[in-house]
């Protein structure tokens, strides 16, 4: 795997021995960090309007401007949108919907993974006659618009008896999840050389013995892009979840959607941003906690294909 | 009190499980979800509690419905439709075609429903003679609201005519007050526009263009001249109108930035709960014209299996037109009740117009279904009203393209 | 019996996902291209009744100007994301001292769901609320930021919220393919004397195509499924002028109750779908093969 600490770039960029040549150099990092920057702040910007709407109180807001520090920090609405607020007659904010959104992703994430890296373990190393065919189809439906597919799914899902049902909504995750899993594994798995699984065969090795034993272990980089994918995505997801979910399977992001888009109620600007906030939490932390392997397992291979 | 709660799901719960036939039941589908609205429902859901049924709740907001309906063509599709839904205006019918709604006729004439509702109201909630939706409440759409103060120093009085409102909205321009607080989103637009086609064309021409789609109406030079009014109000609006919120726009007029806003009676919840008070900081008055615009939310029950859900169904029925949850209900959602014989003493003043301007003009036939809201035509001809007002009042089209396009998109979408 | 199934058991673990995608993903698009053909309205109809609802379509307005927007959108998101991924990507590869934070900080819109950042795009492009107010408040009069309400500029405030949300992603897979590039040509390249930005134009992007062909099909992807984003932003407005297809399709299936309609756009998506994703599919079997 690609060493991280001696990137090339960096080697090209490093400040050159010709001592001319220092000024310039010093003013060229000076305008990469203020370039860099100016980018950070463009980024930040809506996080910063979310923070500070949440840290306000509502009269704050309705007569002072959007776009502004807080006067009086307030963590209520936090409180609020966590455990009080409603979305419907129900008043106790987001915690029970929370509950419903992790019992729907956690196994949808590991069941389109797992497809997904047996697909591109197949396609890749086992290919035969119409594989790539299987395959282009497969990447095909990746682009299917969702609202294109409601209608039909749903009656799908009654006759399956799944409707309503949150292993209904994990079904459809995996099914519209299955595309992308399996081009990342594909595209990666296609990197490995395939006199490893010729080798392997002659040693006596079976179909999963080798997917076990010798590309499973090499799979964490891509394991880690797949997951974090998927878990965005089907956290995130709002179409599918409204219209497969009944009351009590409800996910978050139809939690958020009831606080955020009342249409003739009151609106409690603060209580919205901080339930946007909490709502994304878990995806954030994905993304702070595992982003250096979602880079480095970009790096090993999925974009090579 | 969070004891006694427990204690009677617990002893519910055991009861429940001792006996084979469980209470009612009903699983509600509705977009009321934030505060004031949801907790105008939990009266209902409680009210159901007491009479022994078991709520479940079912939420979806969104573009006024639009997730919500999202969400029931795909319960309905799935053969698991939910046991109430909130569903309004010819769409009550449209699903009755689709032969998905129950009949309630036995509860609404054991109530005598058909007495208490203005008629044209009941024909909302009849599906080819039999009764199939409960009626919640009546917003009133062609409502104009007005910061009292702005008016009093400027020396306007509220408009009765288009001509007058223009001459104010004038004054106030010259005063550097914007005139009229708006947000640009179709819905909005549409709005504005109803209640306009309304004041300049009478209620005949309401009913003949608006619910009738005849053509001939549509094509009328009085529709050139809604549209001309029309432009003249784009002028009076500021220039950062769109995509705001509505409630953004009373917030204007609340804090005397603008004078007036054209918007139904929701918009009373946002002063209040400000702290206004109407008659002294904020006045109120149906905007220039004859007729009354109505908005009549109300619960259509889906065909179920189950003997515990159709009780739930009759039961939810009976208590939504029910003469308490038509005063609580409505006491917190602006509105006013659908039955007219609900005591109106709690109420404040804009209530009591409207209910005043209800009885009215039911006698004089100028009770209306507001289309910008769903109540007159089927949702494919009202959008593709809406596609031409919202165009036209968001960019320089003419008065008389706008109305030959309206012709040629209204006959596209029949 | 063990070896037939030793020989067919790639194929075996294909099948069930194979079946899956042929029943959820192509039988679905033809019940959509059926309902296309009939008058559905609330609930889908079976009964063809021909052409009526293309017909229908290609005469509406609005469709025109979701078509328009589709295509200027589509071409603006994805040149500007592109540019700004690899931009970015180049700028963190520098031996960046704060790059782990830098990077979360570009790559974290992709984690948030647009029902509520469209809410803070609204009021930070808003000319009365957001960065023309503020602006305007440091003494610049005349500046002027006010693209989300103007019915011609819209559909560039969006592009800009897209962007936003898309190229943090893109920087990522550019940033990887630079960590992927053969270290021994660069120094090779680095004793020969050629300056940074050649090594960068000649060498080292050139031997990047298959990430962008990576980041063209995420970005094409997420351009045609764009629908959040234009609801919480402008809801298509103002008027319709930032309606895209998607918007339009939903529009009609769920809030108009026109299913054949919304069917009939559907096709008509789809068929720009294919379009853009067959040739990049041909080229991607095309390289399997050497």
């Amino acid at each position: 795997m690609t060493d991280f600490t001696h990137s090339p770039a960096a080697n090209a960029a490093a400040p050159s021995a010709a001592p001319q040549r220092n000024w310039s150099q010093l003013a060229l990092r000076w305008l990469l960090f203020a370039l860099l920057g100016a980018f950070a702040l463009f980024y930040l910007m809506p996080l910063f309007v979310m923070v500070t709407t949440s840290l306000k109180s509502l009269d704050e807001i309705r007569t002072g401007s959007l776009i502004s520090l807080p006067r009086d920090v307030t963590f209520d609405a936090w409180r609020t949108a966590w455990s009080s607020t409603c979305t419907g007659v129900q008043c106790e904010g987001l915690r029970p919907y929370f509950w419903n959104s992790v019992l729907m992703t956690v196994p949808a994430v590991l069941l389109a993974t797992m497809l997904g890296a047996m697909n591109g373990y197949v396609i890749a190393q086992w290919r035969f006659k119409g594989a790539n065919l299987i395959f282009s189809l497969m990447l095909f439906g990746c682009f299917i618009p969702f609202q294109v597919v409601l209608l039909p799914m749903a009656r799908m899902l009654g006759i399956m008896g799944l409707a309503g049902s949150i292993p209904g909504l994990i079904v459809v995750h995996v099914i519209y999840g299955i595309g992308f899993t399996t081009l990342f594994f594909r595209n990666y798995y296609v990197t490995i050389p395939a006199e490893l699984t010729k080798a392997a065969k002659v040693d006596g090795a079976g179909f999963f013995r080798i997917f076990w034993s010798i590309f499973l272990p090499l799979s964490l980089p891509i394991v880690v892009v797949t997951v974090i994918w998927q878990f965005t995505n089907i956290w995130n997801d709002f179409l599918f979840g409204v219209s497969f979910s009944q009351a009590g399977t409800q996910p978050v992001t139809v939690a958020l959607n009831n606080i955020v888009n009342s249409t003739t109620g009151v609106k409690e600007y603060n209580v919205d941003m901080a339930a946007a906030i909490i709502a994304a939490l878990p995806t954030l932390l994905v993304y702070v906690v595992a982003g250096k392997y979602f880079i480095r397992g970009l790096t090993a291979g999925s974009v090579k294909g | 009190m969070k004891k006694s709660v427990f204690a009677t799901a617990a002893v519910a719960s055991i009861v429940a499980s001792n006996m084979a036939v469980a209470g009612p039941e009903a699983e509600v589908l509705h977009w009321w979800t934030s505060g004031g609205e949801a907790k105008s429902v939990a009266v209902l859901q409680s009210e159901f509690a007491d009479n022994g049924g078991t709520w479940t709740d079912m939420p979806v907001a969104g573009g006024g419905g639009d997730a919500a309906m999202t969400a029931l063509r795909a319960r309905v599709l799935s053969g698991n439709a939910p046991t109430a839904v909130q569903l309004k205006g010819p769409a009550i019918q449209e699903w009755y075609e689709e032969g998905v709604l129950a009949d309630i006729s036995s509860v609404a004439e054991a109530e005598g429903w058909a007495d208490v509702l203005p008629a044209s109201i009941a024909g909302h909630m009849k599906c080819e003679g039999t009764w199939c939706a409960a009626p919640v409440n009546v917003h009133r759409i062609d409502w104009i609201w007005a910061n009292a103060d702005v008016l009093k120093s400027n020396d306007i009085a509220m408009p009765t005519t288009w001509a007058e409102f223009n001459a104010a909205a004038d004054k106030l321009m010259a005063a550097g007050i914007i005139p009229l607080a708006h947000g640009g989103q179709a819905w909005q637009d549409a709005t504005v526009f109803e209640a306009v086609a309304l004041g300049i064309g009478g209620p005949e021409f309401f009913k003949k263009a608006f619910v009738e789609l005849d053509m001939d109406t549509l094509k009328s030079d009085t529709m050139v001249e809604i549209f001309d009014q029309m432009r003249t109000l784009r002028g009076y609006v500021d220039s950062n109108f769109a995509g705001r919120d509505w409630n953004l726009a009373t917030a204007m007029v609340m804090n005397g930035e603008a004078a007036f806003q054209i918007m139904g009676d929701w918009a009373k919840g946002e002063f209040i709960a400000a702290g206004k008070v109407p008659g002294q900081d904020f006045l109120c008055a149906s905007t220039p014209g004859e007729g009354y615009l109505y908005n009549v939310d109300s619960f259509a029950m889906f065909n179920v299996d189950g003997d515990d859900k159709k009780a739930g169904q009759d039961l939810l029925a009976k208590l939504i037109v029910g003469q308490n949850f038509q005063k609580v209900f409505n006491l917190n959602k602006g509105s006013i009740p659908a039955r007219v014989d609900v005591a109106l003493d709690e109420f404040d003043s804009c209530a009591h117009t409207s209910a005043k301007d209800m009885n009215a003009s039911n006698e004089a036939g100028s009770l209306l279904p507001s289309y910008a809201h769903g109540m007159a035509l089927r949702g494919a001809q009202a959008g593709a009203i809406t596609d031409v007002v919202t165009a036209h009042f968001n960019s320089d089209m003419s008065s008389a393209d706008a109305v030959e396009m309206l012709a040629n998109s209204v006959a596209n979408s029949l | 019996m063990t070896e037939w199934l030793e020989r067919h058991m790639p194929k075996m673990v294909l099948a069930p996902s194979f079946v899956a995608i042929l029943i959820f993903v192509y039988g679905f698009i033809f019940w959509t291209a059926w309902v296309s053909f009939t008058r559905s309205k609330l609930l889908p109809k079976y009964e063809i009744k021909g052409l009526i609802q293309y017909e229908r379509l290609f005469a509406s307005p609005r469709w025109d100007t979701a078509m328009d927007n589709l295509f200027i959108f589509g071409v603006l998101f994805i040149v500007i994301s592109m540019v700004l991924g690899l931009l970015l990507a180049i700028l963190l590869d520098q031996k960046i001292r704060a790059e782990g934070a830098l990077r979360t900080i570009y790559l974290y819109p992709m984690a948030l769901s647009m029902i509520v950042t469209g809410t803070a795009w609204k009021w930070i492009m808003n000319p009365g609320l957001g960065i023309e107010a503020t602006v305007r408040g440091w003494g610049f009069e005349n500046f002027a930021f006010d693209w989300v309400v103007n019915p011609d500029r819209a559909i560039y405030a969006v592009v800009i919220a897209a962007v936003w949300q898309a190229s943090g992603f893109v920087m990522a897979l550019f940033l990887a393919g630079l960590r992927g590039v053969d270290e021994e040509i660069i120094k090779a390249a680095q004793v020969d004397g050629i300056p940074t930005w050649r090594i960068y134009s000649a060498i080292i992007i050139p031997s990047m195509a298959p990430i962008f062909l990576s980041a063209f099909i995420v970005l094409a992807h997420l351009a045609i499924k764009s629908f959040d984003l234009v609801i919480a932003l402008t809801g298509g407005g103002p008027g319709y002028a930032t309606d895209l297809p998607a918007t339009y399709m939903y529009a009609m299936a769920f809030s108009r109750g026109d299913i054949g309609q919304a069917a009939s756009s559907a096709m008509v998506m789809m068929g720009v779908v294919f379009a853009i994703v067959v040739p990049y599919l041909y080229s991607e079997l095309r390289a399997k093969h050497d």
